[in-house]
């Protein structure tokens, strides 16, 4: 097996470098093959929603070499310490390179032993089970699901939700985005009606005040955090206001750094609205002509189960709904927020919250915000998001430069994937919904299928498909290109029953075997990063395109390629109804494969388009130009005349090769830095100076929401709050990142950040073994009362990269009522000596 | 749970100890041999490092029996005595930072197990510690320097912010970036090594040395200005008057 693999790719490269020899390329897609027979191309990051720009090196099949692209306009050749250990992450030793079937006696069993399979009988078990989930005249939603990410390529999330929602008749598909930006993406639609921050990285250079909530830019942006500290060190009176429930990195910059009681970032927005208004400081032609102002409706609960007590005392529980008030009725709501009442709800002295508020409310001062997980993993995710843009649109501080609440991501194509073409449980590609008539028709059309086989409501979404498949309501589930047993909430009661559930059949596609594969039925070996054509989009709007550099090992797929060939063992028949195939005039025994890939459309481009000296397996496998045929089909609904909602607008296929990313809307050629403000966004008309367009009254909405508790506060028992969280070391569960040595070293373990005085209470000593357990489960880590974090008394801080600490057995799956997005961050716990 | 790692090496940690004892026991029979190694011993090398609580060289060589009570109770087998043949005086213990560095436990479990005192019994809180000093010995190499963002040293120090800083320069390159320059500071760094264990470089950028290498001296006559001005409050030289200069009313 290991000979024969290793002559393959020989045999490859050799292929490969004699085409790069021969060839001359335009551009940047020049492969330059250096004396030490490097050749090099452009790639993205894989980690973080930064987007930095790389140069790939590769050799004899094989990643050797990698550099940060100095000419990329985000990164200018810099990388974090992830970034720099970039080609190791694909060669860890136990990389998957056959499907793992769970079996006995040569059969497929719940409770067998993971053994190798064909892909041949690995999609024939999948389609077995697939299929008995699915009734085709069954017109409510099929027992299927799937888990995806935001670390899929453009491509490959635009292929899975096309072939849930138009082949499988489920919109039970939702990305681990859910996890991640579901907050920011509620709050962008209530707020503007189109997803994604207004600004660019470019706010980096232009602002005199950085104020940060609830994000840790000096670890989890590294690079990013490198140009806002350029700022402050360049800029006379620049300013930078840290805000955080435990002191991190980000606060060694910090002129104000403020440790708040967590959930009082609520209290602590509202006073600032109040004092702007009580300071009569808001910009008041700007309120007049671009934002109408609304109230959330109130008591909504805390996303749990219906018979959760929670649930059951919320007046409004999951409700949504806002409606429109008057200024002065938003300015009384807001007057409840005094600076003693947001001193007493978060502990923060009087005179920091005031110079905060001071500086928002200086017009001459252009301020910058930054969030992440701090508000969208928040029971009241939506609300907080929205709490921050009314203060920006209060004082017309939004949408120029240097003026600009901005939404960081945590993956590299959060934005891109994720978000964009619609792979949450109620979207449809570019910013369309399930819900709405009009946009499932537009989708229908374009995909060449009835409108009937879209379900017209929301599928399960990330913590719901935990929940349906321990209820056993969801029966066949696919998770692609994340670890989410390691990640989701509550592992011990939601997430690990579900899979473990004898009614469930799961199958898990990773380049490795993560706690999430090894609690699977089937685990499909998978391609990574530069084993695929790829493109990713980071939080600044860019795309960014990168060609396959080398082959994947062994039998390993990318999930684009397993998506599209799994779809061949379905024909109509299985799927749809009678009368949705009558309808569709396709033949009952056509395969989805020939209804949603070689439809025309996506298989319009040959396979003569194809980059020379660069492999395209998949491509090459199914006989057309695969990622471009799809890219092109996205755009069919964001790009062409007639569609439903202006505003993602992209280039064509293959400008993005040749560019180092393009931030959308793309038109004219054109770059798009800074939306909704004339001049800068071509969608915005001479002398409308600003319109927010995604609204259809071109105002953007300033929503009053309250301050209310969290879901769960420390108590007599469990007397500390937990706040989880990530280290610059490592990215996400780590299932990259702790296969390179160097990052294990520098980081080989979780622990539990605490206070000494906490310690010394609990007579604990630094290093010592501790069990850390809430109501959920208990983790047994060590204490640190020393390190880069510094909680305040009473909190704990515990990363969750670390698979020998599974850190989500403590959380609780209280999710944002709205975003449905998980509370991270809150929940109580205790800690005693192990 | 890599904090507490067990040895990694063939040899096990008892029958370790039982080796080095025999070759204690050997002084006697090969005297002549061992006594010249002893004298080359004496320039202990860079890399290897005492516990916690030991004096100058010739002190801590003159006090410690070799007895191993140490390297017995630290937790995490950071210490290990020397054994014949290696560069450090043979039976007495050290460490090596970039195997495994001193986790500078709270009670210091070495210190008291001394028996003789060259482990200092004074030192009771591990911050006062001082086994070494860790240096940024390579800038052409160290990650910080050519502007990326690893600062792992930095950030593993368990007297982060005060042993290491960082301090900010703009990035005259790329011209919207700052550079994160790793300062160590000789008051605070206890010598511990968790940043020459954790550089990520091939060869570690920072490495820990014995004061003596590590330290420059000012000559004894200078001070500097601005702490002595700190540190009285007020000027030196009280009474010293500055004449107002003259510009155009535009500028005033």
């Amino acid at each position: 097996m290991k000979l024969t693999r290793r002559d393959f790719i020989k045999t490859n490269a050799a292929v490969a470098a004699a085409t790069a020899a021969g060839v001359t390329l335009p551009g940047i897609n020049k492969a330059e093959a250096a004396a030490d027979g490097i050749r090099w191309d452009k790639g993205v990051c894989r980690y973080c929603g930064t987007g930095c720009g790389v140069l790939v090196g590769t050799r004899d099949g094989k990643v050797v070499a990698s550099q940060g692209d100095p000419d990329a306009p985000v990164n200018k050749g810099l990388n974090c310490i992830k970034g720099y250990f970039l080609p190791k992450i694909m060669y860890g030793e136990d990389r998957l390179t056959k499907p793992l079937l769970r079996m006995k006696n040569g059969k497929f069993d719940k409770n067998g032993e993971f053994a190798p399979v064909s892909w041949d009988q690995a999609f024939d078990i999948m389609a077995e089970k697939f299929k008995a989930a699915i009734n085709p005249e069954d017109p409510q939603a099929t027992r299927v699901g799937m888990f995806g990410s935001g670390q899929w390529t453009i491509w490959e999330g635009y292929a899975a939700a096309k072939f849930f929602k138009a082949g499988l008749r489920s919109n039970n598909i939702d990305p681990n985005a859910r996890h991640c930006m579901a907050s920011a993406v509620g709050a962008f639609m209530r707020g503007f009606g189109i997803d994604e921050p207004m600004g660019c990285y470019d706010d980096l250079e232009h602002a005199d005040v950085f104020v940060l909530w609830g994000a840790n830019m000096a670890e989890m942006h590294p690079i990013l955090w490198s140009r806002l500290t350029n700022t402050r060190l360049t800029k006379p009176g620049c300013e930078v206001h840290v805000l955080s429930t435990f002191e991190h990195r980000s606060f060694e910059l910090a002129d104000n750094g403020m440790i708040f009681t967590p959930q009082s970032d609520l209290a602590i927005l509202n006073y600032i609205a109040n004092y702007i208004i009580q300071n009569k400081a808001y910009n008041q032609d700007f309120i007049d002509k671009h934002v109408n102002f609304n109230a959330t409706t109130t008591d909504i609960g805390y996303g749990l189960r219906d018979e959760h007590p929670l649930q059951k005392a919320a007046k409004n529980p999951n409700k949504g709904k806002f409606n429109k008030i008057s200024f002065e009725e938003y300015a009384k709501a807001v007057s409840e927020y005094t600076l003693e009442k947001a001193v007493e709800l978060s502990g923060v002295p009087a005179e920091q919250l005031e110079r905060l508020a001071k500086a928002y409310a200086d017009p001459k001062k252009k301020v910058s915000s930054y969030w992440t997980m701090g508000f969208n993993q928040h029971t009241r995710g939506v609300w907080v998001n929205g709490l921050l843009y009314n203060v920006h649109l209060l004082m017309g501080k939004i949408s120029e430069p240097g003026n600009s609440p901005f939404s960081l991501t945590g993956q590299p194509s959060a934005c891109g994937t994720a978000r964009e073409v619609g792979t949450f449980a109620h979207r449809l590609p570019a910013d369309l919904v399930v819900m709405n008539e009009k946009h499932r028709a537009f989708a229908a059309k374009t995909w060449k299928i009835p409108v009937e086989v879209i379900p017209p409501k929301p599928g399960f979404h990330a913590v719901l498909q935990h929940r349906m498949l321990k209820d056993g309501k969801l029966n066949a589930y696919w998770v692609q290109c994340t670890n989410n047993m390691q990640a989701a909430p509550n592992m011990n009661e939601e997430g690990y029953p579900g899979y473990r559930n004898e009614a469930n059949f799961i199958v898990v596609s990773d380049p490795y075997p993560t706690v999430t594969a090894t609690s699977a039925d089937l685990i499909l070996p998978t391609a990574m990063w530069m084993e695929k054509e790829g493109a990713y989009g980071n939080a600044e709007r860019r795309t960014q395109f990168w060609r396959q550099q080398v082959d994947a090992p062994g039998e390993a797929k990318s999930d684009i390629w397993q998506v599209v060939e799994f779809s061949k063992r379905f024909q109509l028949k299985d799927v749809w109804s009678k009368d949705m195939i009558a309808k569709s005039g396709y033949s009952a025994d056509k395969s989805l494969y020939e209804v949603l890939f070689a439809n025309g459309q996506v298989n319009k481009f040959g396979l003569d388009q194809l980059q020379k000296g660069h492999n395209n397996s998949e491509s090459k496998d199914f006989g057309f130009y695969l990622q471009k045929g799809i890219f092109e089909e996205y755009r069919m609904f964001n790009s062409a005349e007639g569609i439903p909602k202006k505003g993602h607008e992209m280039a064509e296929f293959e400008v993005y090769h040749n560019a180092r990313g393009l931030r959308w809307p793309v038109i004219d050629g054109k770059e798009t830095l800074w939306r909704f403000r004339e001049g800068y966004d071509p969608h915005v008309k001479a002398g409308e100076g600003v319109k927010f367009y995604g609204k259809p009254d071109g105002k953007a909405a300033i929503i009053f929401a309250p301050y209310e508790p969290p879901a769960e506060s420390p108590d007599k028992e469990y007397d500390l709050w937990l706040s989880t969280g990530r280290v610059l070391e490592h990215w996400h569960s780590g299932s990259m990142t702790r296969r390179v040595p160097e990052l294990h070293r520098a980081y080989p373990s979780a622990q539990v950040y605490m206070h000494p005085d906490d310690a010394e209470a609990r007579g604990l000593k630094r290093g010592d073994a501790i069990k850390i357990s809430t109501r959920r489960g208990e983790v047994l880590t060590r204490v640190e009362t020393r390190g880069r974090n510094k909680p305040p008394v009473g909190l704990v801080f515990m990363p969750w990269f670390d698979e020998s600490q599974l850190t989500n057995k403590l959380t609780l799956d209280a999710t944002d009522p709205l975003s449905k997005e998980t509370d991270f961050k809150k929940c109580a716990c205790k800690v005693v000596k192990a | 749970m890599s904090k507490a790692p067990k040895s990694s090496g063939g040899v096990n940690r008892r029958q370790f100890l039982a080796d080095t004892a025999k070759a204690a026991c050997g002084v006697g029979a090969v005297g002549l041999g061992i006594s010249l190694y002893a004298d080359d011993a004496k320039a202990l090398p860079a890399t290897a490092l005492r516990p916690p609580g030991a004096g100058p060289e010739s002190h801590f060589l003159s006090a410690c029996v070799r007895c191993g009570l140490c390297v017995r109770d630290c937790p995490y087998d950071t210490l290990r005595l020397a054994k014949l043949g290696e560069r450090v005086t043979v039976g007495t213990p050290y460490f090596v930072a970039r195997e495994v560095p001193c986790e500078m436990c709270d009670d210091i479990p070495c210190v008291p197990a001394c028996p003789t005192g060259a482990l200092d019994h004074a030192l009771t809180d591990i911050n006062k510690a001082r086994m070494g000093l860790a240096v940024l010995i390579d800038h052409e190499t160290c990650l910080n320097f050519l502007g990326l963002r690893c600062d792992v040293c930095y950030r593993v120090c368990p007297v982060i912010d005060k042993a290491i800083t960082l301090e900010q320069h703009a990035n005259l390159r790329t011209g919207k970036h700052a550079m994160f320059i790793p300062v160590v500071h000789s008051e605070h760094c206890t010598g511990c090594g968790k940043c020459e264990r954790s550089c990520v470089l091939e060869e570690a950028a920072i490495k820990v040395l014995p004061h003596r290498l590590a330290k420059g001296a000012l000559g004894a006559h200078y001070r500097l200005g601005w702490e002595e001005k700190a540190k009285a409050g007020h000027e030196l030289v009280p009474g010293i008057i500055d004449l107002p200069d003259r510009m155009p009313e535009v500028v005033r």
